[in-house]
């Protein structure tokens, strides 16, 4: 686990010996990321941008715990996630629970979609206004137990380990449920990266091995 | 080459991640050499996460800052009253 960075440190240093001022400065390059982290869990704005003021707030009440073992960004993401599932637990219903319990236990479909030919170089496809909102759907679109796991894991970037521990889940479970969120989200969107390529129906099939 | 394609799209997560145990690792790059439908796969799956991750994927709300830094502003001068008040009181 990488230890706090010798600028937030001394940050923060200053900061509970009384210039709390500082906090502001503190969070500045941190600001985004907990937005992000709010955002792909709740899928909606004015509730990801209330909950991140709720994060800054907490954390700056809360800095005394700190304990620079963690980085200060896994442990504001840590904080940011736990206030996603708090006000998501809030507006969820009953039913809604139960068919992501039953998600994972069954066997789903976790088959990647076949891609013949991209021909869009990444960097360039993200322009496409249209394509940027494809993708925030497809993650909207994942079950919260698999959404969470790629929030941390590939958004925000946090190991296996410092994602088992945000989530109170093993990291066997972490590779499981990241595996799934991943082979879901090019499942869904591989449909929006073909650009005009007609699907030849029965090619791959003479190919598998 | 012994992975059949469905076993190797069971890695592709791990392989991503170069958490491969060496020996798996060997038959998967082995089979990603020979099929041309599970390197597809790969690079897409690749190419959708480098995407998704994009900065410029997530954007932020206009004055996001300027209304989170105002909310910051008025927590941090209620500790420093409250805390004057004990000093004082």
């Amino acid at each position: 686990m990488q230890a706090v960075s010798q600028n937030d440190a001394g940050l923060i240093q200053r900061i509970l010996a009384g210039e709390s001022g500082l906090f502001h400065e503190l969070i500045r390059p941190y600001e985004k990321m907990v937005y992000v982290t709010l955002f792909a869990m709740l899928r909606n704005e004015a509730e990801a941008e209330d909950g991140a003021q709720d994060v800054m707030i907490s954390a700056f009440r809360h800095l005394k715990s700190f304990r620079g073992e963690s980085k200060f960004s896994t442990w504001l993401v840590t904080i940011a996630m736990n206030e996603g599932r708090r006000r998501l637990r809030k507006a969820k219903t009953a039913a809604e629970d139960s068919i992501e319990t039953s998600l994972e236990e069954r066997e789903g479909d976790f088959t990647p979609a076949f891609l013949t030919d991209w021909r869009e170089i990444p960097s360039e496809a993200l322009e496409r206004k249209e394509l940027r909102g494809k993708l925030r759907e497809a993650v909207d679109r994942l079950p919260t137990i698999y959404r969470e796991v790629f929030v941390l894991r590939d958004l925000e970037e946090l190991n296996q380990e410092e994602t088992a521990a945000a989530l109170g889940i093993t990291v066997g479970t972490v590779k499981v449920r990241l595996h799934r969120a991943r082979i879901m989200l090019q499942k869904s969107l591989v449909p929006y990266l073909k650009q005009n390529v007609p699907a030849r129906k029965g090619f791959f099939g003479r190919m598998f091995q | 080459m012994k992975l059949p394609c469905k076993q190797v799209w069971e890695h592709i997560s791990e392989y991503l991640d170069k958490d491969l145990d060496v020996e798996l690792l060997v038959d998967v790059e082995k089979h990603l050499e020979n099929c041309e439908v599970c390197s597809a796969i790969l690079d897409s799956t690749r190419n959708v996460l480098v995407l998704t991750v994009d900065e410029r994927t997530y954007e932020l709300p206009v004055g996001y800052s300027d209304r989170l830094h105002e909310k910051l502003e008025h927590a941090i001068r209620d500790v420093r009253n409250i805390e004057s008040d004990d000093r004082s009181g």
